[in-house]
């Protein structure tokens, strides 16, 4: 039996177990805090700085994916001063590199598109940096657009802790950081590939996507190996 | 990166002493830290060494040291008994000095040296320049291992880590986070394996402090680890050091050899039956893995990212198991508050900031160097009667503190008493220590951007704000300096510079707006010369946009 935390998220009583995260239990009540490097069944990273929420007495914001829930404390997750926050981050993801909705596959299926719509996020205010990347096209099936990664690195979670293959791995660092294949090979010559198109499911916008697809028919909402996965790990008390 | 001679080039020449008593009647240390090795004191060393055997001179010792602390005068030769320095030696230089060697008679005495020197005061740098760094012999001779030997044969590690915590060091690598509430932290911990870390991966632009420290004296930071490892239970630790030390890196590995072959570490260390080894681990050039956890990430052989805390390293650090990770010059004060006490250490500092810290002087400053001062003293007397004042007279403009994470403190804090409390109330940062001097001829709005053209440089980029956040604050300031920025990008800066330092994952990001923070505090004047009068007051910016006519 493990313990049960009662507490607060904007204002409203929820409850769950000791271990359980902010972002977990405010999921299981129905209250929508953003993120985009979370996604259930992989480990969290608290990078992506969009669940970011205030807890009472403590001066720092703190990602509620990687905060754990102690009892009676009172957290924050929407406020106009977070919001602006989110809103600036998810524009710096914008201007970071190269997001043309009308012309992605992703189109009206894209994690980015619908939190700028969740956030009303109308224009961008702050300096473009938006190089020019690579495309690789190399793998049979599937094609990298590093133009649209915004380095949530879920695909080389997915790839790592789900597949076992971990073909997917960082390279380089600040606005140079990749996501790379086999330690920089173009994807298609990998030989740890197993071509499960798992990275392809989780990417949450039109960077990883199957080849062939047409603009906007890169629908991704399919994934649910993912959470049974995680039952699965959980059973083998790992 | 060049390549330093180190250890692998001959080593100074060992005359053999012929007096009576075996002690030398004069002695000549040559600085071979990298400042001075690097203007080739290591061929004064060799020189000097042939010129007292030509010359017959048998009651006489040449001996290299580590660094003694006027870099900016290197290579440095001091004459032992009398404390003459000999500055700026070339190799036509040496007679001179065996001239004076000839003439030292066992009556005399050191002679004071001057304020750099007189008004510091040497705790961690207690044997710097006073003993060879591959030398146990001499670090021993000077008191070196004695409190390592009284801890392990008086004390209980619960003494241990009260005699620090009474003492009131802090944690010098910059937040300041008390040592003793680290180490009874990590000592109280669950977990049979432990770990002591140093972190000797020293990055801030202008500072030298730990480098110093491992060239000087390695064997003061290793019995510092040590004593560590026996108050908080751990058998195994690591330095992490930069690779960019290579000097520094090679005195530790000796040291590390000396001490092994002494059993002062590995098993069963100075008899007793304490087991503590330690093993050197090089960073490959990442900033942020100054960060512990990126530190951790490093060692542990994975991408040196930064990760969330809690939990913090002192509960879950290396490999899982809980970790006392401090820096170089924290541990290097730890053996002399063994030796002389926690009373006598805390006796210095102001306030909450006890004891001394070592600085590196830097930019426009006449004293570029190394010095060890008690916490309380005040800029004025570190720039000015340590520091020598500005080159060429100049009037000072701001001192920048704390790296990249710190802020420039104008000429109005002069007589401000250095503290880690007093360094943030005025928006800076104590930081590792490095203190770079400005005047009149640097810019304000260009260092703001060096140093943001320094994050973005170093930013590892798992965080969204710090990864593009810094670099859209570099874009904006090079509008500025160029001239071509409008009032409303001035405010998105102050804007996105909040918001980056709210939301950052880790102390790069969340510290990387603050040189910014702080210029525009002092000097918002000089922001709105380039926005609105199109020029830089210093002359530094090249203004591109046409002037405005009045």
């Amino acid at each position: 039996m493990s313990t049960v935390f009662t507490f607060r998220i904007d204002g409203k009583d929820v409850a769950g177990s000791e271990g359980q995260t902010v972002m977990e239990v405010a999921e299981e009540n129905g209250i929508d805090i953003p993120g985009l490097c979370h996604l259930e069944g992989i480990h969290d990273r608290g990078a992506c700085r969009l669940c970011m929420v205030e807890i009472a007495g403590s001066p720092k914001l703190t990602a509620a994916c990687v905060t754990k829930i102690t009892e009676g404390m009172d957290v924050t997750a929407h406020s106009e001063r977070l919001q602006e926050y989110r809103r600036t981050v998810t524009e710096m993801l914008f201007v970071e590199r190269n997001h043309v909705c009308a012309v992605c596959v992703a189109n009206d299926h894209c994690e980015l598109q619908d939190l700028a719509a969740d956030l009303e996020l109308t224009h961008f205010d702050l300096p473009r940096i938006s190089p020019k990347l690579d495309i690789d096209a190399s793998h049979r099936l599937f094609a990298i657009d590093h133009n649209r990664c915004i380095l949530c690195l879920r695909c080389v979670r997915v790839c790592d802790e789900i597949e076992g293959a971990h073909t997917w791995d960082v390279m380089h660092r600040g606005l140079e950081t990749r996501v790379q294949t086999d330690m920089g090979i173009p994807w298609g010559e990998s030989t740890t590939c197993t071509s499960c198109g798992k990275c392809v499911q989780v990417c949450p916008t039109g960077a990883l996507f199957e080849k062939g697809r047409a603009v906007a028919s890169g629908s991704k909402h399919q994934r649910p190996f993912l959470p049974w996965l995680k039952i699965v790990e959980e059973e083998r008390g790992r | 990166m060049s390549e330093m001679p180190a250890t692998a080039r001959p080593t100074h020449r060992r005359a053999t002493i012929e007096t009576a008593d075996g002690q030398p009647r004069a002695s000549a240390y040559v600085c071979e830290a990298a400042s001075c090795m690097s203007a080739q004191s290591h061929d004064i060393t060799l020189r000097l060494g042939e010129r007292i055997a030509a010359a017959g001179m048998t009651d006489v010792t040449i001996k290299r040291v580590g660094c003694l602390g006027l870099c900016a005068a290197g290579p440095l030769v001091e004459i032992a008994e009398t404390a003459e320095l000999f500055e700026r030696v070339k190799p036509d230089d040496v007679e001179g000095i065996v001239k004076a060697l000839k003439k030292v008679k066992p009556t005399d005495t050191r002679r004071p040296q001057g304020p750099f020197f007189e008004k510091q005061l040497r705790v961690v740098t207690e044997n710097m320049g006073r003993i060879d760094p591959e030398s146990l012999d001499d670090y021993v001779g000077r008191g070196g291992y004695e409190a390592l030997k009284h801890v392990l044969s008086d004390m209980t590690s619960t003494e241990v880590r009260d005699e620090i915590t009474r003492s009131g060091l802090r944690g010098r690598g910059g937040a300041g986070y008390p040592v003793g509430l680290k180490w009874t932290t990590v000592a109280k911990a669950e977990g049979t394996q432990k770990y002591v870390v140093c972190n000797a991966d020293e990055g801030d632009p202008g500072a030298f402090m730990d480098r110093s420290v491992l060239e000087s004296d390695p064997f003061r930071v290793l019995e510092g680890m040590t004593i560590a490892a026996f108050a908080v239970h751990a058998n195994e630790g690591y330095i992490y050091c930069r690779a960019e030390y290579p000097l520094a890196v090679s005195r530790l590995r000796t040291a590390i050899r000396l001490a092994q072959r002494a059993g002062l570490l590995g098993t069963g260390i100075a008899d007793t039956n304490f087991n503590f080894d330690v093993q050197i681990r090089l960073g490959a050039g990442a900033f942020v893995c100054g960060e512990e956890t990126a530190l951790i990430a490093s060692i542990e052989g994975r991408r040196g990212t930064p990760r969330p805390r809690p939990p913090y390293p002192a509960v879950q650090g290396l490999w899982d198991c809980p970790t006392l990770l401090n820096n170089v010059e924290s541990y290097a004060n730890v053996p002399t508050i063994l030796n002389k006490g926690a009373d006598w250490y805390s006796e210095y500092g102001i306030g909450k900031s006890k004891g001394t810290k070592v600085f590196a002087l830097a930019g426009r400053i006449v004293n570029t160097g190394l010095i060890e001062v008690p916490m309380g003293t005040t800029l004025r007397e570190i720039v000015f009667d340590i520091g020598g004042g500005i080159i060429d007279g100049r009037p000072f403009k701001a001192v920048q503190t704390g790296g990249p994470s710190g802020g420039c403190i104008p000429a109005q804090f002069l007589d401000m008493a250095v503290s880690y409390e007093s360094l943030i109330e005025v928006g800076s940062f104590m930081g590792s220590g490095g203190l770079i001097v400005m005047d009149d001829t640097s810019c304000m709005v260009d260092v703001a951007k060096y140093f943001m053209d320094f994050c973005r440089e170093e930013s590892c980029g798992k965080c969204v704000p710090c990864r593009v956040g810094t670099t859209e604050l570099y874009m904006i300031l090079d509008l500025i300096t160029r001239g071509e920025a409008t009032l409303d990008d001035l405010a998105q800066l102050e804007r996105l510079a909040g918001i980056i330092q709210k939301t950052s994952l880790c102390g790069l990001g969340q510290g990387a707006p603050n040189p910014i923070f702080s210029t525009l505090r002092y000097f918002r004047d000089e922001y709105m010369a380039h926005i609105v009068d199109k020029t830089c007051p210093a002359g530094v910016c090249t203004i591109t946009a046409p002037e405005v006519m009045a």
